[in-house]
């Protein structure tokens, strides 16, 4: 279950503080009693910590850790369709998410005598993760322990950490997240480092929660966090190594965080969703540009693919989703398709869709939101959104959301995001 | 959210703090692109969730255009961190007593 071998060895740091073995194994312990007949759990605990000690109790006690890219009510009510006996492990006293809910069990003083680590098989199914797919239903993806281990594993080999030294990993992404969950979590339990449980927000924040920290120190971020930080003045603790995931970075941005932190930064493209799939036989796959044509084998003319698509090798490929059907803000991932089913399942709405405005606006944190249009004559803009905000993630809500007559349909039915946009700025 | 709330160490002179939440509407209103007229914002209105509709993605935003105006660089290590963006009024008295420019 995990790499640290010596029961010296630090799994955590808590306000700069250590946290050994022993102590994880206590936790870990106490944790799989207080999930009592269980078999799901959805792990909502917001520090690190705590969140890892679940996962693991979920690990070490044959249980399985949900993992869905939001908590809306939509989102859990679709979770407790998918596994009926799910809970919900919280560390917070006020969590509203509608499930039975089992506190994280604080202040009791566990039994450290017993420091034996579990074994756990690599077939073991450890986690299922959601995206949210384009018909409203989460599309559940399985993840066995040695799965998630090798892939970990192979992480730290390639983003160069050392081997006989333990690193602070601090994280700015939440451990629900994939990458918080893969980058953070994982890669410190498989390859004997240790996680920071706090999960710092403001510049302020991560700067000392790092300067809190021994070295080799990690970072782990995102472009939206890295480039508050190097907008702000706080003064930035020396650091071994930066990650950024869920976006590119700009190369200017690179080159700057690098500088101010006297680290080498890293980059991760990852995706959930992108599986390899291979082609029927015969069938040959060329890309122009954006656009990849496909022939031979039972096609007769050559005829051009709706989605990005990545030839990997030959007679193979990944699928990236259909060209602009993909959202990424701030490093959630979604696709119009889903956010329009959820926006027209509203009652109340009789036709309404997503757009992406065209110009980039110019912020600290590079963010830009999606907009709307919907006919909803008996509802106002606030109603809507309160609706949606029961549906989807907060990021993904529409900015601005426009009440319209009716939307720009074309004569096949189909609403080109050029006609929105046009909308949008009449308006 | 908690009710157990310690007092704000300088409360702001009224004059002062009606213009103050004005200026502070107009920053937040600039920086995050919102289709309101900064003095439609109730200044008691929470700004997280529900009221004004704001996310941690805005707070961060605005707790950027706060520390360059007026010096306040805000940290998340208390529950006063709830409390200040509970309202645009809030913030207000927060910026007004740790403000360094």
């Amino acid at each position: 279950m995990i790499a640290h071998t010596s029961p010296d060895a630090v799994i955590a740091y808590r306000g700069g503080a250590p946290v050994r073995v022993p102590q994880f194994l206590a936790d870990v312990r106490c944790v799989a009693r207080a999930l009592d007949s269980a078999q799901h759990v959805l792990n909502a605990c917001t520090d690190r910590y705590h969140f890892t000690v679940g996962f693991a109790a979920c690990l070490a006690s044959g249980r399985v850790s949900l993992l869905p890219s939001t908590h809306t009510p939509e989102v859990v009510r679709r979770l407790a369709d998918f596994a009926p006996d799910v809970v919900c492990l919280t560390d917070e006293a006020g969590c509203a998410i509608a499930l039975p809910r089992i506190q994280y069990p604080r202040g009791a003083t566990p039994d450290t005598s017993d420091s034996t680590v579990p074994a756990i098989d690599a077939e073991q199914l450890a986690a299922i993760v959601f995206t949210s797919g384009s018909t409203g239903t989460p599309v559940p993806h399985r993840k066995s322990w040695g799965r998630l281990y090798a892939c970990v594993r192979a992480e730290a080999e390639l983003l160069g950490l050392p081997t006989d030294a333990g690193c602070a990993i601090l994280a700015t992404v939440p451990p629900q997240h994939m990458y918080g969950f893969e980058s953070s979590v994982l890669i410190a339990l498989a390859n004997r480092h240790a996680l920071c449980a706090e999960r710092p927000f403001y510049p302020a924040d991560i700067a000392a929660a790092l300067q809190a920290l021994p070295r080799p120190r990690v970072l782990i971020s995102t472009p939206v966090h890295l480039r508050a930080l190097l907008a702000s003045s706080v003064a930035l603790p020396p650091t071994d190594l930066i990650v950024s995931a869920t976006a590119p970075l700009e190369q200017q941005l690179a080159a700057e965080t690098e500088q101010r932190f006297g680290a080498e930064l890293l980059e991760i493209y990852g995706a959930t969703e992108t599986a390899e799939w291979r082609l029927w036989p015969g069938v040959t796959l060329t890309c122009e540009g954006e656009t990849t044509w496909a022939r031979g084998g039972h096609i007769e003319q050559p005829t051009r693919m709706c989605d990005v698509i990545e030839p990997t090798g030959p007679g193979r490929f990944l699928l990236h989703g259909r060209v602009t059907d993909l959202v990424n803000i701030a490093g959630k991932r979604s696709s119009l398709a889903y956010l329009n089913h959820q926006l027209n399942s509203i009652p109340g709405v009789q036709d309404g869709a997503f757009f992406h405005m065209e110009e980039a606006r110019a912020s600290h944190t590079g963010v830009t939101r999606l907009a709307a249009c919907v006919v909803a004559p008996e509802l106002d803009a606030a109603r809507v959104l309160a609706a949606l905000r029961q549906r989807i993630d907060a990021a993904f809500l529409p900015r601005p959301l426009l009440l319209v007559a009716r939307l720009p349909r074309n004569s096949t039915g189909k609403l080109p995001q050029e006609a929105l946009r046009a909308l949008a700025a009449a308006n | 959210m908690s009710d157990k709330v310690t007092p704000l160490r300088q409360p702001a002179a009224p004059a002062n703090a009606a213009a103050l939440i004005a200026e502070v509407a107009g920053l937040i209103v600039g920086a995050l692109n919102l289709d309101v007229a900064p003095g439609d914002i109730d200044p008691d209105q929470p700004l997280y969730g529900e009221g004004l509709g704001l996310d941690s993605i805005d707070i961060l935003e605005i707790a950027l255009v706060v520390s360059k105006q007026y010096g306040v660089q805000l940290r998340a290590d208390s529950e006063e961190n709830e409390r200040i963006f509970g309202s645009l009024r809030q913030l207000v008295e927060y910026v007004c007593a740790h403000r360094t420019k």
